[in-house]
């Protein structure tokens, strides 16, 4: 939540928001903690704000100059509104136009917990919109069998961190659906797995995994993060539409804390391409959801200090991902860099730093750094201090364009 | 509320202490006195005199002043459903069998089409010309009854041990070798082990090795096929049916099938083939209750144990249980058919290391679901030996000259080893084709390519594919 808000807002908005107290579970609250923990001193640590970080469209003109929408969106309206919000949209727009479009999971039915499917059970009915079941491995069996008989399921893990249960149905059923069936047909395609994932100031173990790179090993899925309520729109339509199994994760963190121009209309953004939000020349940095808002603030402040240009891509689609966009990108600029929330061993940045490596080699000036969680779990108190920071961004591009 | 707090902490010890009190086990009709207190508290949820508990997690709970332990071991064991004993006589006359003898004759004829079918291939295994092979003895008449009784549009779910499944619905003979050869013409492309067989055409699914996972895939195309029925009323409405065997019924699964096909309240058949072992595990150490069965109830599902050696009982069985399924838009049901495993796990395994021999052989003989069907064809006239030394032999053919026309038959295409991964192939697929294309003509000697059907070519045109 940025600063500027007022308390009282804070209070009202809090009061105004339906509590449910079915489930423990239900008492999160994605409010961003990282600011009010911010040291006292601090210039770096503290300064992502989200009313006015260059990551999210803040006028109407800017959201609608995206290339990527169609010509009928961008001559459309626009709406404010943050990621929650936009997720809804994107389940009610394809529960509208499609009718094999059903949307279940844990606790879904009033809104979810993170308000995702408010509203959607009672305008489309509680046979298309329903809870399940507290059983991952079930619901997403349950998603398996439906879109195998041509419906499409889009199934919510509560909790990107309970995704485990399911992990035999999405890797070994899921992912090979099409393969293993051969001519025959047979194919889960119409299937969506949509889970929260990522810090959040105080999820402790299991309310902040990003497990992202244990399904960019499994051929046949395809792992989407967005990092914007227009992304999250956009992104969460062509998943729908996709005939492949997606899984979409969304950063919980930005569900309330970011806010941008959204067009009204509906319109789908591709699932194979990375994005350049900022060009650069003297370095690239590449990263995905909630760090990407890490990254420009630590890129502005290296900027203004070092006197450097830096080159901030968000790969969007984290497998099978976009390698094109990024080694052009680090063929040009000379140095790279990823970050991410999870670990360093075996994460996503092990992959692009090896494919910059092998596809950028005779173009490299230092070695592709990587920031990333560390070795560990994300412990309660210590999550400021294991996740990447603004400091930590910032200091490993004065590093790499210092080399 | 510190008030709320001493008040529920002093009733609840009162409470206890009235449990312990003598008088409230031995007089178990008076009604015990409740505190005010507690009366005061319970009252938000019920009435004071109610008999009801009204928790809301078992509504139709009524209290009772007795401490019982359910124990299972006083339960008597759910009966097992037949239609005719071992020796082929149907036990209530007055009912019958609801089979006309030439569709009797018919199951007969795929039953034992597939235990000779089942003997061949285990015997080429043997000799290694299939890599893999898992036989169905004993267990003929669950598979080809189940689907004999169902709808042919009605969707089914195999684990492994269902070839019979798929021989009713019509998979031919030369489908089956194409599979187990994994040769150009198999419906799986090549991809999969022996056995996994899959037919869109006949709406049974692919079948994949991970046990249990496709319970809830049944509970989630019966939900998919519910909302079918209601959508389209001009078709005749379809129910899903799902196999597994009763080591699979441990996996979480099972439990996560069950539950939610009863929350969602879908078409679907659950159908356990208890057929005595898990590989070797037998069932002592795979469960202590009353077998599958007994679990149907605890989620709220419609029950039947069947004798699974009776054709006739598993027909029956079936047929009731699909009307059932589909009563008021749909409701799950399960049945556990029971038989004895009389052939090994697979090809792979040597049962004796883990059961006498003479415990098969003695069920071999006294019991199994095609001698029964036979004596009872032999009793209504219908069939005699020389019928079945023909038939023996007719089939036998068959089989082996399908089984020489798949084994002469080329691999299918090395594109196959990448498509269907996704929908379109990746540009990182297309570096790695590009890349064993490389191979493959650099270190030609190396590599069978020949028997792949079109060769090299394959990768070649998948790549300029777009």
């Amino acid at each position: 939540m940025p600063p500027s808000l007022s308390p009282v807002r804070t209070l009202s908005r809090c009061l105004l928001r339906p509590q449910s107290p079915i489930h423990p579970r239900c008492q999160w609250h994605p409010s961003s903690i990282r600011q009010a923990s911010a040291a006292a001193g601090a210039r770096l640590n503290g300064t992502v704000e989200f009313d006015s970080t260059p990551i999210l469209q803040h006028t109407s003109r800017a959201a609608l100059a995206n290339p990527e929408l169609p010509p009928d969106v961008r001559n459309g309206q626009t709406k404010r509104i943050n990621l929650y919000t936009a997720v809804n949209e994107a389940l009610r727009h394809a529960l509208q136009t499609d009718e094999r479009v059903l949307v279940f999971g844990e606790d879904i039915q009033f809104g979810g917990v993170f308000r995702c499917t408010m509203n959607l059970a009672g305008d489309f009915g509680t046979d298309r919109v329903f809870n399940t079941p507290l059983s991952e491995q079930g619901l997403v069996g349950f998603a398996i069998g439906a879109a195998s008989e041509g419906m499409k399921p889009v199934a919510e893990i509560q909790f990107a961190d309970y995704v485990y249960p399911a992990f035999d149905q999405l890797v070994n059923e899921a992912a090979k659906r099409r393969y293993m069936s051969g001519s025959t047909g047979y194919n889960c395609g119409g299937l969506v797995v949509r889970m929260p994932c990522g810090v959040v100031g105080h999820g402790a173990l299991y309310h902040s995994q990003s497990p992202e790179a244990l399904f960019t090993h499994i051929p046949g899925l395809h792992v989407v993060i967005p990092r914007s309520p227009l992304q999250a729109k956009g992104l969460l339509l062509s998943a729908i539409q996709s005939n492949d199994p997606v899984v979409f994760m969304e950063p919980k963190v930005l569900y309330r804390a970011a806010v941008e121009q959204v067009p009204v209309d509906a319109y789908h953004l591709p699932l194979d391409k990375a994005e350049v939000l900022k060009s650069g020349k003297d370095l690239t940095v590449v990263s995905y959801g909630t760090p990407l808002y890490t990254c420009a603030a630590a890129i502005s402040a290296a900027e203004k200090d070092f006197g450097c240009s830096v080159e901030l891509i968000d790969l969007r689609t984290i497998y099978p991902w976009d390698r094109k966009t990024v080694v052009d990108s680090v063929k040009k600029t000379g140095r790279a860099m990823v970050v991410h929330e999870s670990m360093m061993n075996a994460g996503v940045g092990a992959e692009v730093a090896a494919t910059i490596q092998e596809q950028a080699f005779l173009r490299l000036e230092a070695p592709v750094k990587r920031v990333t969680g560390w070795a560990t779990h994300t412990g309660l108190s210590f999550e400021k201090f294991i996740i990447p920071d603004v400091t930590r961004v910032y200091d490993a591009i004065r590093k790499t364009i210092e080399y | 509320m510190p008030n709320t707090m001493s008040l529920r902490a002093s009733t609840r010890r009162i409470h206890c202490s009235k449990l312990l009190h003598p008088t409230t086990y031995l007089h178990t009709r008076q009604t015990p006195k409740v505190p005010v207190g507690w009366r005061q508290c319970r009252a938000v949820a019920s009435t004071a005199s109610a008999e009801r508990v009204l928790f809301p997690g078992a509504l139709n709970s009524k209290f009772t002043n007795e401490m019982a332990f359910i124990r299972p071991s006083t339960h008597k064991a759910i009966p097992t459903y037949r239609v005719m004993d071992q020796y082929g006589q149907v036990i209530n006359k007055e009912v019958g069998v609801d089979t006309e003898d030439e569709e009797a004759l018919t199951l007969y004829r795929n039953m034992v089409c597939l235990s000779i079918m089942d003997l061949l291939m285990f015997e080429a295994q043997r000799q290694g010309r299939l890599s893999f092979y898992m036989m169905s003895a004993g267990e003929e008449g669950i598979a080809v009854g189940t689907a004999s009784a169902l709808d042919p549009s009605d969707v089914i779910f195999c684990q492994y041990r269902e070839t019979g499944v798929f021989l009713q619905r019509g998979f031919t003979l030369d489908q089956f070798m194409n599979q187990l050869f994994a040769n150009k013409e198999d419906l799986g492309k090549g991809r999969n082990m022996p056995v996994h067989y899959g037919s869109k055409e006949l709406n049974i699914h692919t079948v994949s090795s991970p046990l249990a996972t496709q319970i809830p895939h049944a509970a989630g195309a019966a939900y998919a096929l519910k909302l079918q029925n209601q959508q389209q009323s001009d078709k005749p409405p379809r129910v899903a049916v799902c196999f597994f065997g009763e080591g699979a019924a441990s996996e979480g699964d099972f439990h996560a099938a069950l539950n939610i096909a009863a929350t969602r309240q879908v078409p679907s058949i659950f159908i356990c083939r208890n057929n005595g072992y898990a590989i070797s595990t037998p069932t002592s150490d795979q469960y202590r209750g009353d077998g599958i069965a007994a679990r149907g109830a605890g989620y709220g599902i419609d029950t039947l144990r069947v004798d699974g050696n009776d054709i006739f009982a598993v027909r029956r069985a079936v047929k009731e249980a699909r009307r059932i399924a589909l009563e008021n838009g749909g409701k799950p049901v399960l049945i556990e058919m029971m038989a004895y495993r009389v052939g090994h796990h697979s090809t792979s395994d040597d049962s004796f290391a883990y059961r006498q021999k003479v415990e098969v052989e003695d069920w071999k003989r006294r019991d199994n679901p095609i001698t029964r069907l036979r004596k009872w064809l032999e009793g209504r006239g219908v069939w005699d030996e020389d019928k079945e030394r023909e038939l023996r032999s007719s089939l036998r053919k068959k089989v082996l000259a399908a089984f020489d026309k798949a084994e002469k038959m080329k691999k299918p295409p090395i594109a196959s080893a990448f498509e269907g991964v996704y929908e379109e192939i990746t540009e990182e697929q297309k570096q790695h084709i590009e890349e064993l294309r490389d191979i493959l003509q650099r270190y030609p000697k190396e590599y069978d390519i020949d028997q792949h059907e079109g060769g090299i070519e394959s990768l070649s045109q998948l790549l300029e594919k777009k």
